[in-house]
């Protein structure tokens, strides 16, 4: 095994731990989240919708490059980071997770979202019905209606942030186990011309990637044949 | 009357060759350190020339990979001189034009006014957080940045607190936001071209604990202005471009 490969190894395995603590973070944040968005009328929901949805729409670069001045010594975040004692964020692992949950949220916000949409008012009603408090309507009624929609959200929120390269790029300095992660080992081995050792992990990242849409298309297929079934007496 | 379209046509047609004849569009691709540089000599050349000068600026590396992919620059202004040489002996670019247009120095930058002593010693103390450098296997000056630490025997001591910026132009970046203390970055990325003091602080490093950053221009082969890039290559040495070069820190 030469140095190289135990460094894209190393980057593989800094990878899927960015990649599962945010997504577990953006499961436990998002879902409140996509519950007030499913449900509210207040004024306010346009504009954190759109909030949201920003990532979809901005560079990567972008959001990049505002994060790298906010949390750096003389931006707001990198004020408040310091005085908590938690130190500046750019170039630690933490950093890396606080932009990606940012990048990442509307992959996961908006399937949750839509899967508490569908389920509609009448279930929710009956539960009320019968004596359900507003937790358990959620924890014992919603939760497990739209538990394909979590699903959804969870894979693609996780396979977005092994996806993710922009941000990192602006804010993580490449530091060997705590911020160089599997797009920016890959950028670097395009950049020196190290074509194989790039087509190994471009090989990896794509075969990863391509199974996991599948695995949610497939999903989806499914559980829309189920919903017919349901609904046929 | 019948032979009036085709003859203003043709007469069109003459006039736009004579035209584009005249005012040529050159692709220059652009080392990150030499960037603010580049810009004013290209604003000076377009107006002696009338040719019209678009600058990219990227990592010299990048630059090479996108010239073998047939990118439609024509002219390279890399950070070293091992980029040009490879193209020029794999046919992509023209040898006569190979000179070096500038040679580069490497400073020890701080956007604090108060860090940077006049010998580097602050590298020594744990005044600092971070470091940044430019990645040594894609830019020279992040080469040039790992041979100085090298020299002072400091590599292994500093190397928990180095980060890497993908080209010397991100490396500055990051010391300005203040997120690294300290940065290796190009003399040329700091000093102001009218002779300023450099704002915050800075070391000049030495330039014998580093290998000079000898700064090569080319034409590349494939290019369809072949005349203007080069009347653009040669402009280099000018005196007039000379004096930007020099203004910037660079000698040549």
């Amino acid at each position: 095994m030469d140095a190289d490969w135990a460094a894209d190894l190393q980057a593989v395995a800094l990878t899927l731990k960015l990649a599962g603590v945010v997504t577990l973070a953006l499961l436990v944040l998002g879902t409140p989240l996509a519950w007030w968005l499913a449900h509210t009328r207040s004024r306010w929901k346009a504009p954190l919708s759109a909030l949201v949805a920003l990532p979809l729409v901005l560079p990567p670069t972008v959001l990049g490059f505002y994060l790298l001045m906010l949390m750096g010594p003389h931006g707001l975040v990198g004020q408040a980071t310091q005085a908590l004692g938690i130190g500046l964020l750019p170039f630690t692992f933490a950093g890396l997770v606080v932009a990606s949950m940012l990048y990442s949220m509307p992959f996961v916000v908006q399937p949750i979202q839509t899967a508490f949409e569908a389920i509609g008012a009448r279930p929710l009603e009956a539960a009320a019905t019968l004596r359900a408090g507003p937790w358990e309507r959620f924890v014992h009624v919603a939760l497990p209606l739209a538990r394909r929609g979590v699903l959804t959200a969870a894979v693609l929120g996780f396979a977005h942030t092994v996806g993710e390269f922009g941000v990192v790029l602006m804010i993580g300095g490449n530091i060997p186990g705590a911020t160089r992660v599997i797009s920016t080992q890959l950028y670097s081995h395009v950049e020196a011309l190290e074509y194989p050792a790039a087509h190994r992990l471009a090989a990896m990242l794509l075969a990863f990637s391509f199974a996991v849409l599948l695995w949610v298309y497939r999903l989806r297929t499914r559980g829309s044949l189920l919903a017919t079934g349901a609904t046929t007496p | 009357m019948k032979f009036t379209l085709p003859r203003g046509l043709f007469a069109l047609s003459l006039a736009a060759l004579a035209l584009s004849a005249r005012a040529d569009e050159l692709q220059v691709a652009v080392a990150a350190n030499f960037a603010p540089a580049a810009q004013k000599i290209a604003a000076q050349f377009e107006r002696d020339t009338g040719h019209v000068v678009k600058v990219s600026v990227g990592a010299t590396g990048k630059f090479y990979a996108q010239i073998e992919a047939g990118a439609p620059f024509d002219v390279l202004l890399a950070a070293d001189q091992a980029t040009p040489a490879r193209l020029v002996g794999e046919g992509k670019a023209v040898p006569a034009t190979l000179h070096t247009y500038a040679i580069g120095r490497l400073v020890l930058w701080s956007a604090d006014p108060a860090l940077v002593d006049a010998r580097g010693e602050v590298l020594k103390s744990d005044k600092w957080k971070h470091l940044s450098v430019a990645d040594a296997k894609l830019a020279p000056y992040g080469q040039a940045a790992k041979e100085t630490l090298a020299a002072l025997k400091l590599a292994d001591a500093v190397q928990a607190r180095v980060v890497t910026g993908e080209n010397i132009a991100q490396a500055l970046q990051f010391a300005q936001t203040g997120n690294a203390e300290l940065a290796f970055v190009a003399l040329g990325q700091v000093q102001p071209p009218d002779g300023a003091k450099v704002p915050g602080s800075m070391w000049l490093v030495p330039d014998n604990l580093y290998a000079p950053i000898r700064q090569d221009a080319v034409v590349i082969a494939a290019s369809k202005s072949a005349k203007a890039a080069t009347e653009f290559v040669d402009y280099l040495a000018s005196d007039k471009a000379r004096t930007v070069i020099k203004a910037y820190g660079y000698s040549w």
